[in-house]
């Protein structure tokens, strides 16, 4: 299969301030990838990157094969539904199917007009006064309905209400399921993620932290509970990313391929949530020196 | 595309059309009954024994009000068009965000800037030129009467006449779409579009514009037609003779950078100095009764002949009328190339730097 998205040492700089740095990642097609970081981690760098919105100051990036924005046809191939979800406000929710039809080729305006339709729309409607799922919903149904090989969602619901944000995720994976897209979808709540996305990327204050198959992910990361020891005295093979202590106890997460047999640890399960801020908190504890950049295929 | 563009500026459009279709209408209306009223009273006055000059300042005084209307209009068109269809073209949509949205369309953003730019670049081409043409047309007998208050070829009616009003919307469109690429905000990129286009608008008739030709110089004697004032200061100094530009004959509409007395050394004076007991001298007894027939200015001729005698000549430096539509082509020209340019720069940094 070949990759959606390959960067390669990719970096975006503004003067002397670095949004991403040395970015490496090799996603591949038909996955919904998470990409999750705290606010100003560079995810949004990162997707504007990835649609040609931006151009790198360092490294590589690959789309779908070829370089972002390059021409109509690579357009053509992304859908990007940006942040705030952008509408003319002047432009009813017609005006902005005509404006997809006339731009895009590979428009199915029948797609387009019944999730209006299925939405309640109304496509009198000027976009300026639709409420903020609604014109996330109309961002996504342009996405959609240009037929993209791969959609790029920065942020879609962040300004949602959890009822609007549930409906939202759910309609998007109809959409997904119904057209086999590749999406990447960043959000900086990894409880958004949870429910939608099989491929996961962790972005820390300007770098990949972590990237890989959700379920690998999950599989190979284990919380161990203890009596207090030392964590330098694990296995070569078992990576601590985190570690806390108490008087009497050592509480450890470690990432592992190979199964643990020491009777001294309780071992148990992470969720997403554990797993993604245990990244996090390592970044800032790691944040005076260059931190380990973690990729698992 | 095209219909992007269009959806977008058909209410700017509108109002355009609509407000050049109102001073069309009046224009209309009005021209008609102004130019016949011109033809008859020259028709009148052309056989009468005080010539024309008397109809031709009454007329111009007639019509003086809306004559500066309907020419302040076309003057202002192109800064309105730079401030209202130019800085928010682009501005409006990185303000709002929307570029994100239809720079992801099956459609790349040169094409995108290539469609907006070229058809408001036209329409705001149109607009001036429609303007222009009508007031033109309207304006035509006033002009032919306004030549010694505004000379077709200096800087007020030479820039709302013609074809420059068409060069100067192409620009002041140009300048608008930049300024707000640059600075992203629809409201400082009005304000700063306004400020620079007036700052050209002022610069060029100052610094460019009396260089594109060469100016005509000549060494003229002095006559009626060039005199401003001539007095006689209290004491015993002599008479004293001012001199302004000169507006008869060849100098008609023309554009006269500088005028000044030189003396038979070709030095320039500020007056001319003559004798109180020359022919320059008042009547005695008070202004003298003129005989039947004689034209105003008639008792000054042997003055003029003694100004002649003493070497007095008048240098002028002008830009004659007849040079009205090269004047007018170089103009336009370099003001369309001036938009292409900054069209030019828009391209590039659409392409490399903006997000």
């Amino acid at each position: 299969m070949t990759a959606v998205l390959r960067a390669h040492g990719l970096g975006k700089s503004y003067g002397r301030r670095w949004a991403l740095s040395d970015c490496t990642l090799d996603v591949p097609a038909g996955r919904v990838v998470g990409l999750v970081g705290p606010n100003g981690a560079g995810k949004t760098t990162l997707l504007n990157l990835a649609v040609g919105m931006l151009a790198p100051t360092s490294g590589t990036i690959e789309v779908l094969g070829g370089r972002p924005a390059a021409g109509p046809a690579q357009l053509a191939k992304v859908g990007f539904v940006a942040q705030d979800t952008p509408a003319y406000g002047g432009l009813s929710v017609e005006d902005h199917l005509r404006l997809g039809a006339r731009l895009n080729p590979g428009w199915v305006d029948d797609l387009a007009r019944r999730r209006i339709e299925r939405l309640g729309l109304d496509f009198t409607q000027r976009a300026g006064k639709l409420s903020g799922g609604q014109r996330a919903q109309l961002a996504l149904t342009l996405g959609v309905a240009k037929r993209p090989e791969l959609l790029i969602l920065d942020e879609p619901v962040a300004s949602l209400d959890p009822l609007a944000r549930r409906e939202f995720l759910q309609d998007l994976m109809e959409a997904v399921a119904e057209h086999e897209l590749s999406v990447v979808l960043s959000s900086h709540l990894v409880s958004d993620l949870e429910r939608v996305c099989d491929y996961l990327i962790v972005l820390v204050a300007s770098r990949v932290q972590l990237a890989g198959d959700l379920d690998t992910l999950l599989a190979t990361h284990h919380r161990l509970t203890g009596a207090r020891r030392d964590p330098a005295t694990l296995p070569a093979d078992q990576h601590v990313i985190a570690a806390s202590h108490t008087d009497r106890q050592t509480t450890l997460l470690v990432r592992t391929e190979a199964p643990i047999h020491d009777p001294a640890w309780t071992v148990g399960q992470l969720g997403l949530e554990d797993l993604v801020l245990a990244y996090m908190g390592a970044s800032a504890a790691n944040r005076d020196h260059r931190p380990a950049l973690e990729v698992i295929r | 595309m095209i219909w992007l563009t269009w959806r977008q500026f058909r209410a700017q459009a509108a109002m355009m059309a609509a407000a050049l279709a109102v001073l069309a209408a009046i224009l209309a209306l009005t021209g008609p009954g102004l130019a016949d009223d011109y033809s008859t009273g020259i028709a009148a006055c052309a056989t009468q024994s005080g010539g024309c000059s008397d109809f031709v300042q009454r007329f111009f005084q007639d019509h003086q009000d809306p004559f500066l209307a309907v020419t302040a209009v076309v003057l202002v068109l192109p800064a309105l068009i730079g401030l209202f269809w130019g800085s928010p073209l682009i501005a409006r949509e990185l303000e709002a965000g929307t570029h994100r949205l239809v720079w992801n369309q099956s459609i790349t953003r040169t094409r995108w800037l290539a469609v907006k730019l070229g058809l408001t670049g036209l329409a705001a081409m149109t607009a001036a030129g429609l303007g222009s043409l009508a007031v033109d047309w309207w304006s035509s007998p006033i002009d032919k009467t306004a030549a010694d208050n505004f000379p077709r070829m200096e800087p007020l009616l030479f820039d709302a006449r013609g074809i420059v009003p068409i060069g100067y919307a192409a620009f002041a469109f140009a300048l608008g779409v930049t300024v707000g690429m640059l600075v992203r905000r629809t409201l400082p990129a009005m304000a700063i579009t306004l400020a620079v286009f007036v700052a050209v608008q002022i610069a060029m008739p100052l610094l460019v514009r009396p260089h594109l030709i060469a100016p005509t110089r000549s060494t003229i004697e002095i006559t009626e037609s060039s005199l401003a004032n001539i007095g006689m200061p209290p004491g015993n100094a002599p008479i004293r003779a001012w001199l302004k530009a000169p507006d008869q004959g060849a100098y008609t509409g023309a554009w006269v950078l500088s005028s000044q007395a030189v003396d038979a050394s070709g030095h320039a004076v500020a007056s001319i100095p003559l004798s109180r007991s020359g022919a320059c001298a008042p009547p005695q007894g008070g202004p003298a009764q003129q005989p039947a027939g004689a034209k105003p200015g008639d008792e000054l001729s042997p003055c003029f002949a003694e100004m002649k005698r003493l070497g007095y000549r008048q240098r002028v430096t002008y830009q004659p009328s007849s040079r009205f539509w090269a004047f007018q082509w170089y103009e336009t020209g370099i003001y369309t190339a001036l938009a292409l340019a900054l069209a030019g720069f828009c391209f590039w940094r659409i392409r490399r730097r903006l997000s």
